[in-house]
Protein backbone atom coordinates (compact mmCIF):
# COMPACT_ATOMS: atom_id res chain seq x y z
CA UNK A 1 0.00 0.00 0.00
CA UNK A 2 2.68 2.25 0.52
CA UNK A 3 3.83 2.33 -3.16
CA UNK A 4 0.37 3.34 -4.02
CA UNK A 5 0.42 6.40 -1.93
CA UNK A 6 3.88 6.63 -3.26
CA UNK A 7 2.81 6.86 -6.67
CA UNK A 8 0.38 9.59 -5.55
CA UNK A 9 3.57 12.03 -5.35
CA UNK A 10 4.00 11.98 -1.85
CA UNK A 11 7.46 11.10 0.06
CA UNK A 12 8.62 7.55 1.25
CA UNK A 13 7.87 8.90 5.00
CA UNK A 14 4.84 10.36 4.52
CA UNK A 15 3.47 7.67 2.40
CA UNK A 16 4.15 4.86 4.86
CA UNK A 17 2.82 7.14 7.47
CA UNK A 18 -0.35 7.42 5.78
CA UNK A 19 -0.79 3.99 4.50
CA UNK A 20 -0.24 2.51 8.03
CA UNK A 21 -3.04 4.22 9.42
CA UNK A 22 -4.96 3.13 6.75
CA UNK A 23 -3.76 -0.37 7.76
CA UNK A 24 -4.95 -0.40 11.23
CA UNK A 25 -7.91 1.43 10.31
CA UNK A 26 -9.00 -0.96 8.21
CA UNK A 27 -8.53 -3.80 10.56
CA UNK A 28 -9.85 -2.16 13.78
CA UNK A 29 -13.38 -0.73 11.90
CA UNK A 30 -14.25 -4.20 10.31
CA UNK A 31 -13.32 -5.72 13.66
CA UNK A 32 -15.15 -3.58 15.73
CA UNK A 33 -17.98 -4.52 13.62
CA UNK A 34 -17.71 -8.22 13.42
CA UNK A 35 -17.36 -8.15 16.75
CA UNK A 36 -20.69 -6.55 17.33
CA UNK A 37 -21.93 -9.04 14.95
CA UNK A 38 -20.58 -11.98 16.68
CA UNK A 39 -21.76 -11.19 20.15
CA UNK A 40 -25.40 -11.57 18.02
CA UNK A 41 -24.51 -14.64 16.59
CA UNK A 42 -23.01 -16.18 20.10
CA UNK A 43 -26.48 -15.11 21.63
CA UNK A 44 -28.27 -16.65 18.46
CA UNK A 45 -26.18 -20.08 18.62
CA UNK A 46 -26.39 -20.24 22.41
CA UNK A 47 -30.28 -19.56 22.33
CA UNK A 48 -31.00 -22.44 19.16
CA UNK A 49 -29.10 -24.45 21.73
CA UNK A 50 -31.21 -23.98 24.54
CA UNK A 51 -34.07 -24.29 22.46
CA UNK A 52 -34.73 -20.37 22.83
CA UNK A 53 -35.25 -17.57 20.25
CA UNK A 54 -32.56 -15.12 20.67
CA UNK A 55 -32.44 -11.45 20.48
CA UNK A 56 -35.20 -11.02 17.67
CA UNK A 57 -37.06 -7.81 18.70
CA UNK A 58 -34.63 -4.81 17.72
CA UNK A 59 -34.07 -5.23 13.88
CA UNK A 60 -34.80 -7.57 11.41
CA UNK A 61 -34.26 -10.99 13.12
CA UNK A 62 -32.71 -9.08 15.92
CA UNK A 63 -29.43 -8.25 14.14
CA UNK A 64 -29.34 -4.69 15.80
CA UNK A 65 -29.31 -6.46 19.00
CA UNK A 66 -25.99 -5.24 19.69
CA UNK A 67 -26.04 -1.46 18.30
CA UNK A 68 -28.97 -1.13 20.94
CA UNK A 69 -26.90 -2.57 23.78
CA UNK A 70 -23.67 -0.34 22.54
CA UNK A 71 -25.88 2.98 22.44
CA UNK A 72 -27.40 1.73 26.00
CA UNK A 73 -24.06 1.53 27.85
CA UNK A 74 -22.81 4.55 26.08
CA UNK A 75 -25.83 6.57 27.41
CA UNK A 76 -24.88 5.27 30.67
CA UNK A 77 -23.37 7.03 33.58
CA UNK A 78 -19.75 5.46 34.56
CA UNK A 79 -19.28 4.97 37.75
CA UNK A 80 -16.30 5.04 39.75
CA UNK A 81 -16.45 3.09 43.51
CA UNK A 82 -15.17 5.82 45.86
CA UNK A 83 -12.85 3.10 47.57
CA UNK A 84 -11.11 2.36 43.69
CA UNK A 85 -7.75 3.42 42.67
CA UNK A 86 -8.87 5.69 39.84
CA UNK A 87 -6.71 5.85 37.58
CA UNK A 88 -5.91 2.05 37.22
CA UNK A 89 -9.25 1.48 37.65
CA UNK A 90 -9.72 3.47 34.45
CA UNK A 91 -6.68 2.13 32.59
CA UNK A 92 -7.50 -1.60 33.60
CA UNK A 93 -10.30 -2.02 30.54
CA UNK A 94 -7.99 0.43 28.16
CA UNK A 95 -5.43 -2.31 28.10
CA UNK A 96 -7.33 -4.63 27.13
CA UNK A 97 -9.35 -3.36 24.93
CA UNK A 98 -5.88 -1.87 23.22
CA UNK A 99 -3.99 -5.40 23.51
CA UNK A 100 -6.98 -7.02 21.65
CA UNK A 101 -6.51 -4.81 18.82
CA UNK A 102 -3.27 -5.05 18.91
CA UNK A 103 -2.03 -8.73 18.30
CA UNK A 104 -4.12 -7.99 14.92
CA UNK A 105 -0.93 -6.53 13.12
CA UNK A 106 0.55 -9.84 12.31
CA UNK A 107 -2.20 -11.55 11.26
CA UNK A 108 -1.95 -12.21 7.32
CA UNK A 109 -5.75 -11.86 5.72
CA UNK A 110 -4.48 -12.64 2.36
CA UNK A 111 -1.04 -12.92 0.73
CA UNK A 112 0.86 -9.97 1.25
CA UNK A 113 -2.29 -8.70 2.88
CA UNK A 114 -0.77 -8.14 6.49
CA UNK A 115 -0.25 -4.85 8.22
CA UNK A 116 3.09 -5.60 10.14
CA UNK A 117 5.26 -8.47 8.03
CA UNK A 118 7.64 -9.21 10.66
CA UNK A 119 10.43 -11.81 11.51
CA UNK A 120 8.94 -12.60 14.59
CA UNK A 121 5.46 -12.55 14.04
CA UNK A 122 4.55 -15.64 16.42
CA UNK A 123 6.63 -14.49 19.15
CA UNK A 124 4.99 -11.14 18.91
CA UNK A 125 1.03 -12.56 19.20
CA UNK A 126 2.11 -14.81 22.34
CA UNK A 127 4.10 -11.42 23.57
CA UNK A 128 0.85 -9.46 23.37
CA UNK A 129 -1.55 -11.76 24.59
CA UNK A 130 0.68 -12.55 27.61
CA UNK A 131 0.02 -8.30 28.33
CA UNK A 132 -4.08 -9.11 28.15
CA UNK A 133 -3.60 -10.42 31.25
CA UNK A 134 -2.86 -6.77 33.32
CA UNK A 135 -6.11 -5.40 32.03
CA UNK A 136 -8.00 -8.24 34.20
CA UNK A 137 -5.32 -7.66 37.10
CA UNK A 138 -5.83 -4.05 37.47
CA UNK A 139 -9.25 -4.05 37.14
CA UNK A 140 -9.78 -6.52 39.87
CA UNK A 141 -7.30 -4.83 41.79
CA UNK A 142 -7.94 -1.44 41.51
CA UNK A 143 -11.93 -2.40 42.30
CA UNK A 144 -11.05 -2.79 45.84
CA UNK A 145 -13.72 -5.06 46.59
CA UNK A 146 -13.30 -9.11 47.39
CA UNK A 147 -14.65 -10.45 44.43
CA UNK A 148 -12.95 -9.26 41.74
CA UNK A 149 -10.10 -9.50 43.14
CA UNK A 150 -10.64 -12.71 43.37
CA UNK A 151 -11.18 -13.16 40.02
CA UNK A 152 -7.84 -11.25 38.86
CA UNK A 153 -5.99 -13.71 40.95
CA UNK A 154 -7.68 -16.97 39.47
CA UNK A 155 -7.20 -14.51 35.69
CA UNK A 156 -3.69 -14.05 36.33
CA UNK A 157 -2.27 -17.65 37.44
CA UNK A 158 -4.88 -19.67 34.43
CA UNK A 159 -3.69 -17.22 31.81
CA UNK A 160 0.22 -18.24 32.95
CA UNK A 161 -0.78 -21.99 33.11
CA UNK A 162 -2.17 -22.52 29.80
CA UNK A 163 0.56 -19.97 28.09
CA UNK A 164 3.34 -22.72 28.34
CA UNK A 165 1.33 -25.35 26.99
CA UNK A 166 0.38 -22.90 23.92
CA UNK A 167 4.08 -22.07 23.82
CA UNK A 168 4.90 -25.94 23.06
CA UNK A 169 2.19 -25.91 20.96
CA UNK A 170 3.32 -23.24 18.63
CA UNK A 171 6.94 -24.55 18.74
CA UNK A 172 5.91 -27.78 17.56
CA UNK A 173 4.09 -25.60 14.32
CA UNK A 174 7.01 -23.16 13.89
CA UNK A 175 9.62 -26.27 13.63
CA UNK A 176 7.19 -27.60 11.03
CA UNK A 177 7.19 -24.03 9.45
CA UNK A 178 11.00 -23.75 9.53
CA UNK A 179 9.88 -20.05 10.42
CA UNK A 180 8.13 -17.37 12.75
CA UNK A 181 6.73 -15.26 10.28
CA UNK A 182 2.93 -16.14 9.90
CA UNK A 183 2.67 -15.48 6.47
CA UNK A 184 5.13 -17.73 5.62
CA UNK A 185 4.08 -20.50 8.26
CA UNK A 186 -0.03 -20.29 6.33
CA UNK A 187 1.96 -20.75 2.70
CA UNK A 188 4.33 -23.62 4.54
CA UNK A 189 1.17 -25.29 4.62
CA UNK A 190 0.63 -25.60 0.80
CA UNK A 191 -0.35 -28.91 -0.53
CA UNK A 192 1.14 -30.46 3.34
CA UNK A 193 -0.63 -33.74 3.44
CA UNK A 194 -0.59 -35.74 0.11
CA UNK A 195 0.00 -32.62 -1.67
CA UNK A 196 -3.81 -31.62 -1.78
CA UNK A 197 -4.37 -30.91 1.99
CA UNK A 198 -3.72 -27.31 2.92
CA UNK A 199 -3.03 -27.37 6.94
CA UNK A 200 -1.03 -28.44 10.12
CA UNK A 201 -4.22 -29.65 11.20
CA UNK A 202 -4.36 -32.50 8.58
CA UNK A 203 -1.25 -34.09 9.82
CA UNK A 204 -1.55 -37.05 11.91
CA UNK A 205 1.12 -35.59 14.17
CA UNK A 206 -0.29 -32.34 14.39
CA UNK A 207 -3.93 -32.54 14.94
CA UNK A 208 -3.47 -33.65 18.35
CA UNK A 209 -1.83 -30.50 19.18
CA UNK A 210 -4.77 -28.57 17.28
CA UNK A 211 -6.94 -30.40 19.75
CA UNK A 212 -4.82 -28.75 22.54
CA UNK A 213 -4.55 -25.51 20.84
CA UNK A 214 -8.39 -25.15 20.62
CA UNK A 215 -9.00 -26.21 24.60
CA UNK A 216 -5.95 -23.59 26.00
CA UNK A 217 -7.13 -21.09 23.68
CA UNK A 218 -10.41 -21.23 25.24
CA UNK A 219 -8.46 -21.55 28.69
CA UNK A 220 -6.89 -18.21 27.45
CA UNK A 221 -9.35 -16.21 26.46
CA UNK A 222 -11.27 -17.39 29.78
CA UNK A 223 -14.31 -18.53 27.64
CA UNK A 224 -16.65 -21.19 29.31
CA UNK A 225 -16.26 -24.20 30.10
CA UNK A 226 -12.83 -21.99 31.79
CA UNK A 227 -14.82 -18.87 32.28
CA UNK A 228 -13.87 -19.11 36.02
CA UNK A 229 -12.48 -15.55 36.42
CA UNK A 230 -16.21 -14.69 35.97
CA UNK A 231 -18.55 -17.29 37.48
CA UNK A 232 -21.47 -15.58 37.81
CA UNK A 233 -22.28 -18.38 40.81
CA UNK A 234 -19.08 -17.39 42.55
CA UNK A 235 -18.16 -14.17 42.38
CA UNK A 236 -20.65 -12.00 41.32
CA UNK A 237 -19.33 -11.11 37.61
CA UNK A 238 -15.08 -11.09 38.84
CA UNK A 239 -13.09 -8.82 37.57
CA UNK A 240 -16.26 -6.78 35.79
CA UNK A 241 -18.43 -6.25 38.84
CA UNK A 242 -17.65 -2.48 39.81
CA UNK A 243 -17.61 -1.44 36.07
CA UNK A 244 -20.35 0.15 34.23
CA UNK A 245 -20.78 1.94 30.96
CA UNK A 246 -17.80 2.85 28.20
CA UNK A 247 -15.26 1.16 30.67
CA UNK A 248 -17.46 -1.84 30.91
CA UNK A 249 -18.30 -1.86 27.05
CA UNK A 250 -14.81 -2.08 26.28
CA UNK A 251 -14.13 -4.93 29.07
CA UNK A 252 -17.02 -6.78 26.71
CA UNK A 253 -15.49 -5.80 22.87
CA UNK A 254 -12.19 -6.97 24.15
CA UNK A 255 -12.87 -10.26 25.45
CA UNK A 256 -14.96 -11.13 21.99
CA UNK A 257 -11.79 -9.50 20.12
CA UNK A 258 -10.20 -11.87 21.66
CA UNK A 259 -12.04 -14.93 21.14
CA UNK A 260 -11.85 -13.92 17.35
CA UNK A 261 -8.37 -13.74 17.93
CA UNK A 262 -7.96 -16.98 19.03
CA UNK A 263 -10.22 -18.33 16.40
CA UNK A 264 -8.19 -16.77 13.29
CA UNK A 265 -5.11 -18.34 15.04
CA UNK A 266 -6.37 -21.48 14.62
CA UNK A 267 -7.52 -20.66 11.20
CA UNK A 268 -3.65 -19.42 10.63
CA UNK A 269 -1.65 -22.24 12.58
CA UNK A 270 -3.46 -25.11 11.33
CA UNK A 271 -5.91 -25.07 8.98
CA UNK A 272 -4.38 -23.15 6.21
CA UNK A 273 -5.31 -19.39 6.93
CA UNK A 274 -6.04 -17.36 4.06
CA UNK A 275 -5.60 -20.98 1.69
CA UNK A 276 -8.25 -23.14 0.85
CA UNK A 277 -8.84 -26.31 2.14
CA UNK A 278 -7.86 -28.23 -0.82
CA UNK A 279 -5.02 -27.46 -3.64
CA UNK A 280 -6.83 -27.54 -5.85
CA UNK A 281 -6.51 -24.32 -8.59
CA UNK A 282 -10.68 -23.91 -8.75
CA UNK A 283 -10.53 -23.12 -4.76
CA UNK A 284 -8.40 -20.08 -5.32
CA UNK A 285 -10.79 -18.25 -7.84
CA UNK A 286 -12.54 -17.53 -3.71
CA UNK A 287 -10.46 -14.57 -2.75
CA UNK A 288 -8.42 -15.71 0.43
CA UNK A 289 -9.88 -13.42 2.60
CA UNK A 290 -13.12 -15.18 2.39
CA UNK A 291 -11.49 -18.34 3.50
CA UNK A 292 -9.76 -16.42 6.46
CA UNK A 293 -13.42 -15.33 7.61
CA UNK A 294 -15.15 -18.47 6.88
CA UNK A 295 -12.40 -20.64 9.12
CA UNK A 296 -13.02 -17.76 11.97
CA UNK A 297 -16.69 -18.42 11.66
CA UNK A 298 -16.19 -22.25 12.14
CA UNK A 299 -13.92 -21.76 14.74
CA UNK A 300 -16.45 -19.50 16.39
CA UNK A 301 -18.94 -21.65 15.97
CA UNK A 302 -17.00 -24.46 17.75
CA UNK A 303 -16.64 -21.66 20.73
CA UNK A 304 -20.25 -20.83 21.23
CA UNK A 305 -20.95 -24.63 20.94
CA UNK A 306 -18.62 -25.89 23.83
CA UNK A 307 -19.99 -22.51 25.97
CA UNK A 308 -23.08 -23.81 25.28
CA UNK A 309 -23.11 -27.25 26.72
CA UNK A 310 -20.01 -27.69 28.64
CA UNK A 311 -20.44 -27.44 32.46
CA UNK A 312 -17.56 -24.66 33.83
CA UNK A 313 -14.81 -26.58 35.75
CA UNK A 314 -13.39 -26.20 39.26
CA UNK A 315 -10.22 -24.15 39.82
CA UNK A 316 -8.46 -27.10 40.88
CA UNK A 317 -9.56 -29.25 37.58
CA UNK A 318 -8.37 -26.51 35.81
CA UNK A 319 -4.62 -25.79 37.48
CA UNK A 320 -4.50 -29.84 37.00
CA UNK A 321 -5.07 -30.05 33.32
CA UNK A 322 -3.20 -26.86 32.28
CA UNK A 323 0.08 -28.65 34.29
CA UNK A 324 -0.49 -32.14 34.58
CA UNK A 325 -1.61 -32.82 30.90
CA UNK A 326 -1.56 -30.54 28.98
CA UNK A 327 2.08 -29.28 29.65
CA UNK A 328 3.40 -33.00 29.23
CA UNK A 329 1.54 -34.05 26.55
CA UNK A 330 2.73 -30.94 24.66
CA UNK A 331 6.03 -31.34 25.34
CA UNK A 332 5.87 -34.99 24.36
CA UNK A 333 4.84 -33.79 20.32
CA UNK A 334 7.96 -31.59 20.66
CA UNK A 335 9.98 -34.36 21.14
CA UNK A 336 8.07 -36.35 18.54
CA UNK A 337 7.98 -33.79 16.10
CA UNK A 338 11.30 -32.81 16.22
CA UNK A 339 12.22 -36.53 16.35
CA UNK A 340 10.44 -37.22 13.22
CA UNK A 341 11.57 -33.76 11.28
CA UNK A 342 15.06 -35.46 12.26
CA UNK A 343 14.25 -37.86 10.85
CA UNK A 344 12.71 -37.61 7.37
CA UNK A 345 15.55 -34.63 6.78
CA UNK A 346 13.46 -31.77 7.14
CA UNK A 347 16.00 -29.50 7.72
CA UNK A 348 18.59 -31.00 5.63
CA UNK B 1 14.69 10.86 11.86
CA UNK B 2 11.67 8.81 12.79
CA UNK B 3 14.39 6.57 14.44
CA UNK B 4 15.40 9.36 16.46
CA UNK B 5 12.28 10.33 17.62
CA UNK B 6 11.64 6.73 18.37
CA UNK B 7 14.83 6.24 20.40
CA UNK B 8 14.30 9.51 22.66
CA UNK B 9 10.53 9.07 23.58
CA UNK B 10 11.40 5.06 24.78
CA UNK B 11 14.75 6.32 26.43
CA UNK B 12 12.66 8.77 28.09
CA UNK B 13 9.71 6.77 29.06
CA UNK B 14 12.25 4.14 30.31
CA UNK B 15 13.82 6.65 32.94
CA UNK B 16 10.61 8.42 34.14
CA UNK B 17 9.00 5.29 34.08
CA UNK B 18 12.07 3.88 36.25
CA UNK B 19 12.26 6.71 38.47
CA UNK B 20 8.46 6.28 39.11
CA UNK B 21 9.46 2.71 40.08
CA UNK B 22 10.97 4.38 42.99
CA UNK B 23 9.32 6.81 44.11
CA UNK B 24 5.29 5.46 43.54
CA UNK B 25 4.45 5.58 47.49
CA UNK B 26 2.00 2.12 46.42
CA UNK B 27 4.00 -0.63 45.52
CA UNK B 28 1.32 -1.79 42.97
CA UNK B 29 1.84 1.42 41.63
CA UNK B 30 5.82 0.50 41.04
CA UNK B 31 5.52 -2.65 39.94
CA UNK B 32 2.99 -1.30 37.01
CA UNK B 33 5.74 1.53 36.39
CA UNK B 34 8.35 -1.27 36.20
CA UNK B 35 6.21 -3.36 33.77
CA UNK B 36 6.03 -0.10 31.67
CA UNK B 37 10.13 0.28 31.83
CA UNK B 38 10.50 -3.43 30.73
CA UNK B 39 7.95 -2.35 27.28
CA UNK B 40 9.87 0.55 26.81
CA UNK B 41 13.43 -1.60 26.65
CA UNK B 42 11.55 -3.75 24.63
CA UNK B 43 11.07 -0.68 22.46
CA UNK B 44 14.73 0.33 22.35
CA UNK B 45 16.15 -2.60 21.69
CA UNK B 46 13.52 -3.48 18.80
CA UNK B 47 15.32 0.28 17.56
CA UNK B 48 18.86 -1.89 17.18
CA UNK B 49 17.06 -4.63 15.36
CA UNK B 50 17.22 -7.27 18.21
CA UNK B 51 13.74 -7.91 17.39
CA UNK B 52 13.65 -11.39 19.08
CA UNK B 53 15.51 -10.33 22.44
CA UNK B 54 12.70 -7.64 23.10
CA UNK B 55 9.82 -10.16 22.11
CA UNK B 56 11.72 -12.31 25.07
CA UNK B 57 11.22 -9.23 27.26
CA UNK B 58 7.87 -8.92 26.95
CA UNK B 59 6.82 -12.78 27.04
CA UNK B 60 9.30 -13.59 29.93
CA UNK B 61 9.83 -10.08 32.13
CA UNK B 62 6.31 -8.67 31.01
CA UNK B 63 4.36 -11.76 30.34
CA UNK B 64 5.47 -14.31 33.24
CA UNK B 65 8.44 -12.23 36.38
CA UNK B 66 6.17 -9.46 36.26
CA UNK B 67 3.10 -11.05 36.59
CA UNK B 68 4.52 -12.57 39.77
CA UNK B 69 5.27 -9.58 41.17
CA UNK B 70 1.66 -8.29 41.11
CA UNK B 71 0.58 -11.41 42.53
CA UNK B 72 2.90 -11.19 45.25
CA UNK B 73 2.44 -7.31 46.01
CA UNK B 74 -0.90 -7.57 45.69
CA UNK B 75 -1.37 -9.37 48.24
CA UNK B 76 0.98 -7.78 50.84
CA UNK B 77 -0.90 -5.90 53.66
CA UNK B 78 1.00 -2.64 53.51
CA UNK B 79 1.00 0.02 56.23
CA UNK B 80 2.42 3.05 55.05
CA UNK B 81 3.36 4.30 58.49
CA UNK B 82 5.54 1.17 59.45
CA UNK B 83 7.15 2.03 55.76
CA UNK B 84 8.42 5.55 57.23
CA UNK B 85 9.56 4.37 60.54
CA UNK B 86 12.63 2.70 59.62
CA UNK B 87 13.67 5.75 56.87
CA UNK B 88 15.96 7.15 60.05
CA UNK B 89 17.29 3.96 61.17
CA UNK B 90 18.12 2.64 57.25
CA UNK B 91 19.71 5.98 55.99
CA UNK B 92 23.31 5.47 56.47
CA UNK B 93 22.76 2.10 54.82
CA UNK B 94 21.03 3.93 51.53
CA UNK B 95 23.75 7.07 52.06
CA UNK B 96 26.49 4.21 51.49
CA UNK B 97 25.12 2.23 48.93
CA UNK B 98 24.08 5.80 47.08
CA UNK B 99 27.74 6.11 47.53
CA UNK B 100 29.10 3.61 46.18
CA UNK B 101 26.90 3.96 43.30
CA UNK B 102 28.24 7.22 42.53
CA UNK B 103 31.71 6.25 42.42
CA UNK B 104 30.97 3.64 40.31
CA UNK B 105 29.32 6.37 37.92
CA UNK B 106 32.34 8.06 38.39
CA UNK B 107 34.93 5.62 37.66
CA UNK B 108 32.92 4.62 34.80
CA UNK B 109 33.01 8.24 33.22
CA UNK B 110 36.57 8.46 33.65
CA UNK B 111 37.18 4.79 32.12
CA UNK B 112 34.74 6.17 29.21
CA UNK B 113 36.32 9.50 28.27
CA UNK B 114 40.04 7.49 28.38
CA UNK B 115 38.71 5.47 25.47
CA UNK B 116 36.88 2.52 24.72
CA UNK B 117 37.88 -1.46 25.62
CA UNK B 118 39.50 -3.29 22.81
CA UNK B 119 37.50 -6.30 22.89
CA UNK B 120 38.58 -9.48 20.98
CA UNK B 121 37.97 -9.78 17.07
CA UNK B 122 35.10 -12.04 16.78
CA UNK B 123 36.42 -15.09 14.71
CA UNK B 124 33.99 -17.04 12.20
CA UNK B 125 32.09 -18.84 14.89
CA UNK B 126 30.17 -15.77 16.31
CA UNK B 127 30.54 -13.12 14.23
CA UNK B 128 27.34 -12.10 13.72
CA UNK B 129 25.92 -13.61 10.33
CA UNK B 130 24.48 -10.79 7.92
CA UNK B 131 20.82 -11.41 6.21
CA UNK B 132 19.95 -14.04 8.80
CA UNK B 133 16.65 -13.64 10.97
CA UNK B 134 17.72 -12.70 14.69
CA UNK B 135 16.34 -16.31 15.89
CA UNK B 136 18.52 -17.94 13.34
CA UNK B 137 21.76 -16.11 14.08
CA UNK B 138 21.34 -16.64 18.08
CA UNK B 139 20.23 -20.30 18.13
CA UNK B 140 23.09 -20.57 15.39
CA UNK B 141 25.59 -19.14 18.20
CA UNK B 142 23.70 -20.76 21.22
CA UNK B 143 23.22 -24.37 19.80
CA UNK B 144 26.22 -24.43 17.64
CA UNK B 145 29.29 -22.90 19.42
CA UNK B 146 28.23 -22.70 23.27
CA UNK B 147 26.35 -24.97 22.96
CA UNK B 148 28.11 -27.10 26.05
CA UNK B 149 28.10 -23.83 28.32
CA UNK B 150 23.98 -23.49 26.58
CA UNK B 151 23.21 -26.55 28.28
CA UNK B 152 25.16 -26.32 31.30
CA UNK B 153 23.44 -23.52 32.09
CA UNK B 154 19.75 -25.59 31.25
CA UNK B 155 21.03 -28.30 33.49
CA UNK B 156 21.97 -25.88 36.50
CA UNK B 157 18.62 -24.52 36.02
CA UNK B 158 16.40 -27.75 35.85
CA UNK B 159 18.93 -28.32 39.13
CA UNK B 160 17.23 -25.62 40.81
CA UNK B 161 14.13 -26.48 39.23
CA UNK B 162 14.19 -29.60 41.20
CA UNK B 163 15.74 -28.80 43.86
CA UNK B 164 12.67 -25.85 44.92
CA UNK B 165 10.33 -28.46 43.92
CA UNK B 166 11.75 -31.07 46.62
CA UNK B 167 11.93 -28.06 49.27
CA UNK B 168 8.82 -27.05 49.31
CA UNK B 169 6.99 -30.44 48.83
CA UNK B 170 5.34 -31.49 51.83
CA UNK B 171 3.41 -35.06 51.88
CA UNK B 172 -0.04 -34.22 53.75
CA UNK B 173 -2.37 -37.50 54.68
CA UNK B 174 -5.45 -35.30 55.47
CA UNK B 175 -6.49 -34.81 52.10
CA UNK B 176 -8.53 -36.75 49.76
CA UNK B 177 -7.36 -35.91 46.19
CA UNK B 178 -9.84 -36.36 43.17
CA UNK B 179 -8.66 -39.49 41.21
CA UNK B 180 -9.89 -38.37 38.06
CA UNK B 181 -9.31 -41.48 35.99
CA UNK B 182 -11.39 -43.44 38.83
CA UNK B 183 -13.94 -41.35 38.88
CA UNK B 184 -14.47 -41.50 34.53
CA UNK B 185 -13.86 -45.39 35.00
CA UNK B 186 -16.96 -46.14 37.20
CA UNK B 187 -19.91 -47.39 35.91
CA UNK B 188 -23.58 -47.19 37.17
CA UNK B 189 -23.40 -50.79 38.01
CA UNK B 190 -20.55 -50.33 40.54
CA UNK B 191 -22.88 -47.34 42.18
CA UNK B 192 -26.62 -48.58 41.65
CA UNK B 193 -28.30 -52.01 42.47
CA UNK B 194 -31.76 -52.76 40.97
CA UNK B 195 -33.92 -54.60 43.63
CA UNK B 196 -37.27 -56.14 43.98
CA UNK B 197 -37.92 -56.21 47.51
CA UNK B 198 -40.94 -58.53 49.24
CA UNK B 199 -43.85 -56.12 50.10
CA UNK B 200 -42.92 -55.03 53.71
CA UNK B 201 -39.23 -56.95 53.25
CA UNK B 202 -37.28 -53.30 52.69
CA UNK B 203 -33.61 -53.40 51.15
CA UNK B 204 -30.61 -54.19 52.84
CA UNK B 205 -27.64 -51.87 52.26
Amino acid sequence: MTAFFQSLGLPFEAAWLISTIAGILLIALPLMLSVAMIIYVDRKIWAAMALRRGPNVVGPLGLLQSFADGLKVFLQETIVPTAANKGIFLIGPVVTFTVTLLAWAVIPFNSGAILADINVGLLYVLAISSLGVYGTIMAGWASNSKYPFFSAMRASAQMISYEVSIGFILICVVLWAGSFNLGTIVSAQKGHVFGILNGFGFNPLLFPMWVLFLISGMAETQRAPFDLCEAESELVAGYQTEYSSMAFALFWLGEYGNVLLMCALNATLFWGGYLPPLDIPVLYAVPGVIWLLLKIFFFFFVFSWVKATVPRYRYDQLMRLGWKIFLPLSLLFVFLVSGYLMATGHFA
Amino acid sequence: MIQTLAFYLFAALVIASAVMTITARNPVHSVLWLILAFFNAAGLMILIGAEFIAMLLVIVYVGAVAVLFLFVVMMLDIDFATLRAGFVKNFPLGLAIAGILLAELLFGLGAHSAGGLVLGTPDAATAPAANVPNIQAIGAVLYGHYLFLFEAAGVVLLVAMIGAIVLTHRQRNDVRPQNISEQVKRRPEDATINTRPEVGGGVKL
